[in-house]
């Protein structure tokens, strides 16, 4: 029974990393068309950023965790202005420009910080674990929930309650309607980037404390797993990105656990989903 | 006479090919101005070639100031109100959701708007427009731009697949609102265009061939099925 617990626990734990990922993916292509191929980028140089402050100051304060979210707003943004919106309506050149800056960052990181994963030192409370039904819980794993559900929170707040969140729900419908209605939709743009660079920052502090290390890959390697978990859940649905994340991890975690299948299970699972509901399980179907 | 909009030698493309040949027309700073063709002619690309939503080229000018260069919201912001075809209204939003997103200055025409479409604007403020029928589709997308102070109005095919008592409803609306301020209408229907219409231009093949009166164009059947390919006394 504990280890059942402790599976799922992790398996929530991993899916809102998953979610701080693919919620920032998911509103840039329903607002923009865009898959963006550099957002694990945001994510690493988030990490990095909160690691390189976390170990000068030391551990105990929030300063290296704000560091980051910063760094993730800044450089999306940054993104976005100076890369993103010079291509508009060219979603194609957009990509080539997302996936460029993927692997020029890539190599980037690796020429500053080296190739190799660098274990990190964590708060000890973080890395003390919590039992829950006997099951001994990193309290790592609790943090991420929590930032998780925080941030989906806040984003269906600001949503639903916020002008800008209004010209964000009516851009994902009808982009081109919001313009005609007078309203700068290139600012929705910039702002739903610097959305995603934060949800990314957090991501990046909280992945590095989950796994207990910063990589120039680990961007790469969660974003991967990030998109599929957009597909499934549906592109441009934030609801459906937060129910794929978790159907995704913890499906992942048991298969892993006790077959070792974890990776194809879910690859298996995007195909069904694919081939079953294209539009993916809370997407809207194309017209 | 003052004129509102001027077009000289529009064209605009949508992927590449050119759906609006070389458009030239003025537009006074009153009344209706029909803009009429047979379907597929160009008409609503010419709308959307003045508001800057296809790849435009040629000379646009807003009470004499040039807006052929300038992004389609910074058109809008200066006072030009779209009523587009099929409504385009956000679907997954609710009615008032829809207005208020439109409303570009302090104190927008809220009473005004309520008070022209009670039952969908006071009614069914809550109600997703998905979730509305075409008509009622229809009176958002026309309270969405007439809750601001316009310098002009463009409204594209605003009767299309309407039941007739609510095209009558439509007119009635349109007639309030062109007391106020010039309206552009694209509009297939010749007893619409009877009932509100002062000049009509008519386009074919992405060009203008006719501009002139409406009453001139309306009292003379072989010309409309010169020009349209309908019967006069459809306007009947």
């Amino acid at each position: 029974m504990s280890t059942f617990i402790l599976l799922l626990i992790t398996g929530l734990g991993l899916g809102a990393l998953y979610f701080l990922v693919a919620s920032g993916l998911s509103l840039i292509y329903g607002l923009m068309g865009v898959l963006n191929f550099a957002h694990g980028s945001f994510l690493t140089l988030s990490a990095f950023a909160g690691w390189e402050v976390g170990r000068r100051i030391g551990l105990d304060t929030l300063t290296g965790f704000l560091v980051a979210i910063l760094v993730g707003a800044i450089v999306a943004a940054l993104t976005e202005f100076l890369l993103i919106r010079p291509l508009y309506e060219r979603h194609i050149e957009q990509v080539l420009v997302t996936v460029g800056l993927s692997l020029a960052t890539v190599a980037l990181f690796e020429g500053i910080w080296g190739p190799d994963p660098i274990n990190i030192q964590r708060m000890p409370w973080l890395i003390e674990t919590t039992t829950i039904a006997g099951a001994p819980v990193p309290n790592s794993v609790f943090i991420a929930i929590g930032a998780a559900v925080l941030v989906l929170i806040g984003l269906l707040v600001f949503l639903r309650k916020t002008r800008y969140g209004l010209i964000i729900r009516a851009g994902v419908e009808n982009r081109s309607m919001v313009t005609a209605l007078g309203i700068d939709v290139r600012r929705a743009f910039t702002l739903v980037f610097t959305i995603g660079g934060i949800a990314a920052g957090i991501g990046g502090v909280l992945a590095s404390n989950y796994f207990g290390y910063v990589s120039p890959l680990m961007g790469g390697s969660l974003l991967i797993f990030a998109f599929i978990v957009t597909v499934i859940g549906g592109l441009g649905s934030l609801a459906g990105a937060a129910v794929a994340s978790i159907l995704v991890a913890v499906l992942q975690q048991f298969t892993n656990y006790y077959w070792g299948y974890g990776d194809l299970i879910v690859v298996l699972l995007l195909a069904v989903v694919l081939l079953v509901r294209p539009q993916g399980l809370l997407g809207r179907k194309a017209a | 006479m003052n004129h509102v909009l001027t077009v000289s030698h529009l064209t605009g493309t949508i992927a590449g090919q050119q759906v609006v040949e070389d458009v030239s027309f003025e537009v006074p700073a009153t009344g209706v101005t029909a803009v009429l063709g047979r379907n597929g002619v160009g008409k609503t690309s010419t709308i959307k070639a003045i508001l800057g939503l296809i790849n435009r080229s040629g000379e646009v000018t807003l009470e004499g100031r040039r807006i052929v260069h300038m992004h389609t919201h910074r058109i809008v912001q200066l006072g030009v109100g779209y009523v587009p075809e099929d409504r385009e209204v956000f679907t997954g939003l609710t009615v008032a959701e829809n207005i208020s997103l439109a409303v570009r200055q302090r104190s927008p025409r809220l009473d005004f708007v309520r008070e022209l479409f009670p039952e969908v604007v006071v009614e069914r403020a809550q109600q997703r427009a998905g979730t509305l029928s075409g008509g009622q589709q229809q009176m958002v997308s026309l309270a969405r731009a007439l809750v601001n102070d316009n310098k002009l109005l463009l409204v594209d095919e605003p009767t299309k697949g309407l039941a007739p008592k609510i095209v009558d409803e439509v007119a009635d609306v349109l007639r309030e609102a062109a007391k106020t301020v010039p309206v552009v209408l694209v509009e297939q229907n010749l007893k619409v265009i009877d009932l509100l219409a002062e000049r009509v231009v008519v386009i074919d093949a992405g060009r203008v061939v006719h501009t002139g009166p409406a009453r001139e164009l309306l009292d003379d059947p072989e010309r409309i099925q010169q020009l349209l390919g309908v019967h006069g006394e459809a306007a009947a």
